[in-house]
């Protein structure tokens, strides 16, 4: 199948969709369980299921560089044998319970998710599993050794990739020095042993640094004592030394050579922190820019005059630290450098003026009625409760959103875009060009 | 120790409690024009999403016009004689909603999720470019570049969808699904406008389409709408579908493609049936069952034996996907781990299959794809947008909404026997196609044509 479009552009909204309290009826819950840990909960009982998610404070942010990659080792190994469990009995066991067991590891979180029927016997059996993933993993020797070489395998085949290589080349050139920028490498993955595995889970799988979210079928008194039993036998953990501060790239242009038929374009530099009051006035601008979709000024000028690209756009991804802002665009080689002058036409022009009255009613109109849409699976929930909770914002975001960003003028746009993205520090990276 | 416990009672329990009020849903109502209106009442949410199905894919093309069903689909954005290029987005993204749309071998479909209050005019709008597309020459020199750049990432600079689409090619040698549904290069270079207009006059037609209606509304209403903007149009003649069977293969073929990798890639391909008949077909339900032992979940055989204890793939999968209108297959595909060779990851995936063959499969197994299969079909009751697929995707193969829950009932059937008994009847080489990836390096900053290479063995 092929869609029109491959990507969905809304990562800024999802991203910031911090808290997306449903519409009338939904309602976040929030406490601290007596582990320490923190929890978010909505009670749902529309369908049979049950949706958990925790977040700890365990990604890659918090590897050493020398041992990039440990963070997703050690969250990948994590149901390779836990408690009494085997590897295989664990994913047997998930099998017959009929629940789903996910996870993934970003620069500042590693996250599990488990969505189980709510009906008592699959719902306890699975939360057992859960916790004894959690708390007791074995991180067997062996396994650890088939992964490891999996891993290797994964990233010699990913540097073949243009999109991969561009991505790559991207986060070291705008993160310079920093643990944002590093990526892991066959060198940084064949130095971790088992002991960094034991040490990384000791340290960063603690109450204290997971947040908790739960969404579906059980009552508050279940929720507690969910969370409760989850974080339980977790350990208390140490402090963290302060992260690194990000520093702002000099603005340069990174080419490198491969031999695909499109030319792979970034540009883009550090731009945001989780919870930076100019959040709302990037998120509305950006909508014009390129986050809108097909209605966005890079489709038009790129896409939909030229011909140049089939994808084009751009997003803010806040994070702990300062996320990225970020272009992107893959288009035949050879008109790379028209493609390129557009864009950065497109940019500069709407550094400089903002948006017209028009489009900033339609970027509102869109990202105020549209909340709906994005919160109304309790899949979709639970992601925003996770980063509702995760980066500390307040219960209240989802009720504020439409609020928040029908207030955003073009001058706030003019002036955040101002403060966030600067031509002094843009980096382009193409990969493929000529 | 672990304790099995006795789940699939307990499910059913689960499934029953909350499937009783849905006993009269979806709706169904055919317009006078053809159109057949389905909707499927989901009220946990102010939200509604629209699809509208039109019968008319891939497998409909010719040879020349390879990606016309696709190109159409991009130029339905293009305007009509009352709505500007682009204009119909614009009026999407207006009303809070996103959309988009997609094709496929044998069918295309556009969707809009918006919320509920703005149904009306949205449906005014896909309505509109029913049978009202401008299609100028002018919006089309343009747009087929850009499916051309579509090309460029999701087949050329991707060496496993350029294995894919040779497999397809050398499996099928009469069939329509030896061409892409993206479209072979040259064809998209030398398409003209009056090839994308020739397509929709002869397709977009009422009494060739399904609407799929989900969400926060009542179905009544819907269908009110509905008559009131799909009912004017006049139901049309559509070209002859002609059946165009594959003859049977006899011999192994053997394919492989060249192109900037690290690891290989295999593929191989069984010939198979494609479910015609719901209460009949027995041995489609048995070949789900057989993928899903493979490849079904975390605990399959693939994942188990030849990544975890044999080591000798990197990655392995199994897929069947038998509600299709035109041919079917039974497809393998892997990286071989670190250290092993193609050859030998195909030896080890025969070895599984005649593993089975030899052995059949366990009650534990059996067990678990009938576990799987429940706790899906409550998922997926989470998601207003998997289940306006299932009703679309039901109704384009043939198979009809009224029999999603009879397959999987009669999936859930299926016996131990039945599973062994397909692993016999269906893999001989002689029906089998292998696509094998042979990785070039990618130094050199020249572009580099992949070449595929087709011998027989």
């Amino acid at each position: 199948m092929i869609p029109r479009l491959m990507k969905m552009r809304f990562l800024l909204l999802l991203a910031a969709c911090v808290a997306c309290s449903a519409q009338a009826g939904v309602k976040i819950q929030q406490w601290i369980a007596p582990s320490g840990a923190k929890v978010l909960f909505v009670e749902s009982h529309d369908l049979p299921i049950l949706d958990v998610n925790i977040d700890f404070a365990a990604g890659s942010i918090h590897a050493p560089a020398d041992k990039a990659g440990v963070a997703g080792l050690t969250h990948g190994l994590l149901d390779a044998g836990a408690g009494d469990w085997s590897e295989d009995q664990i994913a047997e066991r998930q099998v017959d319970l009929g629940a789903r067991i996910g996870g993934s590891v970003d620069d500042d979180r590693a996250s599990l998710t488990l969505r189980t029927l709510s009906s008592r016997i699959e719902r306890d059996g699975a939360l057992e599993l859960l916790q004894t993933i959690l708390t007791r993993p074995l991180f067997p020797e062996a396994v650890l050794a088939r992964e490891r070489a999996r891993s290797i395998a994964a990233i010699q085949e990913a540097d073949t990739r243009p999109d991969h290589i561009a991505g790559k080349r991207f986060a070291a050139a705008i993160y310079p020095g920093h643990p944002y920028g590093v990526s892991a490498s066959v060198e940084s993955v064949g130095r971790i042993g088992r002991d960094d595995l034991v040490e990384y889970h000791q340290r960063f799988y603690t109450a204290r640094r997971a947040v908790i979210s739960i969404i579906g079928d059980v009552s508050r008194a279940d929720a507690e004592a969910i969370a409760q039993r989850l974080s339980g036998g977790l350990p208390a953990g140490r402090g963290d030394a302060p992260l690194p501060a990000v520093t702002l790239p000099k603005a340069e242009t990174v080419k490198l050579p491969h031999p695909a038929a499109q030319s792979h374009i970034l540009v883009g530099m550090p731009a945001i922190r989780r919870g930076d009051p100019d959040f709302f006035p990037l998120l509305v601008g950006n909508y014009t820019l390129g986050g809108g979709g097909f209605v966005s000024r890079l489709m038009n000028e790129v896409r939909e005059k030229r011909g140049l690209v089939y994808d084009v756009h751009s997003y803010f991804s806040p994070r702990k630290l300062e996320g990225p802002f970020q272009i992107g665009l893959q288009t035949r080689r050879d008109q790379a450098d028209a493609a390129l002058k557009v864009v950065n036409e497109v940019l500069a022009g709407f550094l400089r003026s903002g948006p017209t009255a028009a489009e900033l009613k339609a970027a509102k109109q869109n990202l105020a009625d549209g909340l709906a849409l994005r919160i109304d699976s309790n899949a979709k929930l639970l992601g925003y409760l996770a980063v509702i909770g995760f980066y500390d914002l307040p219960l209240s975001y989802l009720d504020d959103y439409p609020a928040r960003v029908k207030a955003v003028t073009a001058a706030q746009v003019r002036e955040a875009f101002a403060r966030h993205v600067k031509a002094e520090n843009l980096v382009t990276v193409v990969v493929a060009a000529d | 120790m672990m304790k099995r416990t006795l789940l699939y009672p307990a499910l059913c329990v689960a499934l029953a409690a909350t499937g009783g009020t849905a006993v009269a849903n979806p709706y169904e109502k055919q317009l006078a024009n053809g159109l057949r209106v389905i909707v499927k009442e989901d009220h946990r949410a102010p939200t509604a999403i629209q699809m509208v199905w039109y019968k008319a894919g891939a497998v409909d093309e010719k040879d020349g016009t390879s990606g016309v069903a696709h190109v159409l689909e991009h130029m339905m954005f293009k305007g009509t004689q009352k709505v500007g290029p682009g204009e119909f987005s614009r009026r999407v993204a207006a009303a809070g909603g996103r959309e988009n749309a997609f094709t496929s071998t044998d069918y295309t479909a556009y969707f809009q999720m918006i919320p509920k209050a703005r149904l009306a005019e949205i449906m005014a709008l896909e309505a509109d470019r029913m049978g009202r597309l401008a299609l100028t020459e002018k919006e089309f020199s343009s747009e087929i570049k850009v499916v051309m750049e579509e090309r460029r990432m999701r087949t050329e600079d991707e060496p496993r969808a350029l294995v894919g689409e040779a497999l397809r090619a050398v499996a099928f040698q009469a069939h329509p699904y030896r061409r892409p549904v993206i479209g072979w290069m040259n064809d998209l270079e030398h398409m003209n406008w009056k090839d994308a207009r020739d397509w929709y006059r002869s397709w977009y037609a009422p009494n060739n389409a399904v609407a799929v209606i989900v969400g926060d509304v009542d179905h009544n209403e819907v269908f009110r709408l509905a008559e009131k903007h799909y009912g004017g149009y006049a139901p049309r003649a559509l070209p002859e579908r002609k059946p165009q069977r594959e003859p049977e293969q006899a011999g192994i073929k053997r394919v492989t493609v060249k192109a900037p990798s690290k690891l290989p890639y295999l593929l191989m391909a069984w010939k198979a049936p494609r479910l015609e008949d719901v209460d009949k077909d027995r041995d489609y339900y048995a070949l789900e069952v057989l993928a899903t032992v493979f490849d079904g979940h975390d605990a399959a055989r693939f994942s188990k034996h030849l990544v975890r204890e044999q080591q000798v793939a990197q990655s392995a999968g199994a897929g069947y996907d038998g509600t299709v209108r035109g041919e079917a297959l039974f497809m393998f595909d892997g990286q071989p781990a670190e250290g092993k060779t193609v050859a030998e990851l195909e030896t080890a995936l025969r070895g599984e299959l005649k593993r089975v063959q030899d052995e059949g499969v366990s009650a534990e197994e059996l067990a678990r794809v009938k576990t799987q299969t429940v706790a899906a079909q409550v998922y997926k009751r989470d998601s207003m947008m998997a289940q306006a697929m299932e009703i679309g995707h039901s109704e384009m193969t043939g198979l009809g909404w009224r029999n999603i829950d009879k397959v999987l009932e009669k999936i859930r059937g299926v016996t131990a026997e039945e599973v062994q008994a397909v692993a016999k009847k269906y893999f001989r080489d002689d029906h089998l196609t292998v696509a094998v990836l042979d990785p070039q390096p990618i130094d050199g900053s020249k572009p580099k044509k992949p070449v595929v290479q087709r011998h027989a063995r």
